[in-house]
């Protein structure tokens, strides 16, 4: 997902100009970047237009579209006056928050273990990260339940002491976890390990105890990264529905989020309203994609910052 | 590099120790408790409920689905990834931004919008119901719900190895004489062959386990449009006392697949590195 870097900076060097040919001999060489004849280029990029209007520009205009489609008093409608539609958005930005802290401080620690200390199992321990990601959801979401049901290992322990796990706000928070758990570390690791050590272990030898050198040295260097980790992963634990699915019970008006509430309206035949909520929820995801360009030129300027000072 | 002055550093029994706890917790608590379930049933009972005829059309619509979807996904996110590394258009970087939308966007949302495009009366339902393409409710439905979420993956796989390929080799190709199809398919291809295959495994292994998006085009017809998930989750619903046990069995199964592939796509993305 950097090339978006890699392409800018690609483009602002100069190519094939014979004054900085000198400087740079190997992108002087390089000819154009492509000798496709036009017929191709056009071809290819009507294409390529195509498959992304087909897959991409039409399903999301046309959410808004259909939620908008009996004006916009009835979209307001459809949204605030069903208590449990209103219900599923809070309970989602109660869910999302939870689970995101969560895996924030876990990918901190997570990073800081990899990146900074070598120990047998590292590789097994990256791989044990990445296994949410490969894990269908709704298998997730039965692992669960096998542990926290009433026929479950732990159920009926936690039960007698007064505690449920499943059809649950906790139940939700531990799916929207599992499923979004890789998301910050796997963006952290990688961009503590380019940033190296060495400033950390100069702040050590100068007498800093830990505390300051996470606060003064490796927070700042990581915080693009981290904030980037965060937005996929928000976007992810707000979306989920197959582990959230399983996990809930779908009780409207406690348990159902809201991408659970949008499936429970089109269930109803209720149309307008599932996409009144899913319009939110696409607000969000295009929400999600500004933020993740800003935060990837913040990344690029904080990069070239380094490199020229 | 951090192993040459190992664990001069704090934290790191600290963090260590978080990691794996947290770990154990969430991942490998519960993805034992899925086994231990698994086990609790006879070799007879697990066969049995791995294996009937309507698991069996599950799996083939699971693995089928993912793979077209997957192929699609290949096709597409190589011509999006082309066009975006290769030339230059108005707008381009709009549709850069476009195509991580489906990483973004809710699945239910996805499931949503494309069952009620693709009937008789939606926006492209219109125009293909009546060529007797069913874009909803059907097996196609499903493809196509897992293209949208697979092509990403592919796109943004290959876009760096594309930034990263040399047109030297290309150009020599053309200066001795091959067709510009003839260096795309001798030089280029497989240059991008093992990035195209990490993508394509990506796209595959998240289709075998999508829900969410296939629950809302799909029908989830027994024999017809139920993929294994959707499978899974019925047989919970069912609420017999061995019902669980049936459900864990049919997810191990799919565990199984899911492990397989991270293995892959592990091998691929070391594959790709080398290259």
């Amino acid at each position: 997902m950097r090339s978006a870097e890699l392409k800018t900076e690609d483009s602002e060097l100069p190519t094939g100009n014979g004054t900085n040919s000198s400087s740079v001999p190997r992108l002087a060489f390089r000819g154009p970047r492509s000798q496709d004849p036009a017929w191709v280029r056009f071809g290819l990029t009507a294409l390529a237009l195509v498959a992304m209007t087909v897959l991409v520009v039409i399903p999301v205009i046309s959410v808004f579209y259909e939620a908008l489609a009996e004006g916009l008093g009835t979209y307001w409608t459809n949204l605030t006056g069903d208590p449990d539609t209103r219900h599923s958005v809070l309970l989602t930005l109660a869910v999302a928050p939870l689970a995101v802290i969560c895996n924030v401080v876990f990918g901190i620690a997570a990073a800081w273990a990899i990146a900074r200390f070598n120990f047998r199992g590292r590789t097994l321990l990256v791989t044990l990260i990445d296994v949410p990601f490969s894990v269908s959801p709704v298998v997730a979401g039965l692992m669960f339940v096998l542990l926290f049901g009433l026929q479950g290992a732990l159920g009926p322990w936690l039960r007698a002491n007064g505690f449920q796990v499943l059809f649950t706000v906790p139940g939700l928070v531990l799916a929207t976890t599992f499923v979004t758990l890789p998301f910050v570390a796997r963006e952290l690791i990688p961009v503590m390990e380019a940033i190296g050590p060495d400033e950390e272990l100069a702040a050590l030898s100068l007498g800093a105890n830990g505390r300051q050198i996470f606060w003064r040295i490796t927070l700042p260097n990581i915080k693009w990264g981290l904030l980037y980790g965060v937005i996929l992963c928000n976007a992810r634990a707000m979306g989920e529905f197959g582990a959230v699915y399983v996990v809930s019970g779908r009780i409207a008006g406690e348990t159902c989020t809201m991408p659970l509430q949008v499936e429970v309206l089109f269930q109803d035949f209720n149309s307008p309203a599932a996409f009144a909520l899913a319009s939110v929820l696409t607000m969000l995801a295009v929400v999600t994609l500004l933020l993740k360009v800003w935060v990837e030129g913040r990344v690029r300027g904080q990069r070239a910052e380094k490199s020229h000072g | 590099m951090a192993q040459a002055n190992a664990r001069v550093l704090p934290g790191y029994r600290l963090s260590i120790s978080f990691t794996l706890f947290y770990l154990s917790v969430l991942v490998i608590i519960p993805l034992g408790a899925c086994v231990v379930t698994a086990t609790q049933l006879s070799w007879e009972q697990f066969r049995a409920a791995v294996w009937t005829e309507r698991a069996r059309a599950a799996y083939a619509l699971t693995f089928g689905a993912a793979l077209v979807a997957a192929t699609i996904s290949g096709v597409v996110g190589l011509l999006i990834a082309w066009v975006l590394v290769r030339y230059e258009f108005p707008g381009k970087r709009i549709v850069d931004s476009l195509v991580d939308l489906p990483f973004a966007l809710p699945t239910a949302v996805a499931g949503l919008v494309f069952s009620n495009l693709y009937v008789a009366n939606g926006w492209l339902g219109r125009f293909l119901v009546p060529l007797g393409i069913e874009g909803a409710y059907s097996r196609f439905a499903i493809v196509l719900v897992l293209t949208f979420i697979g092509f990403p993956f592919v796109v943004r796989t290959l876009q760096p190895v594309l930034e990263a390929l040399d047109t030297e080799a290309e150009e020599a190709a053309a200066l001795l004489g091959a067709s510009r199809w003839q260096t795309f398919r001798r030089i280029t291809l497989p240059a991008l062959l093992p990035g195209l295959l990490t993508g394509f495994a990506l796209a595959f292994a998240r289709g075998l386990g999508e829900y969410g998006s296939v629950v809302f085009v799909s029908g989830n017809m027994p024999f017809k449009t139920e993929i294994a998930a959707f499978l899974i989750v019925s047989r919970l619903e069912e609420g017999r006392p061995n019902s669980y046990r049936e459900a864990t069995a049919i997810a191990t199964v799919l565990l199984c697949a899911s492990f397989l592939m991270l293995v892959v796509i592990n091998r691929l993305e070391a594959l790709s590195r080398r290259a």
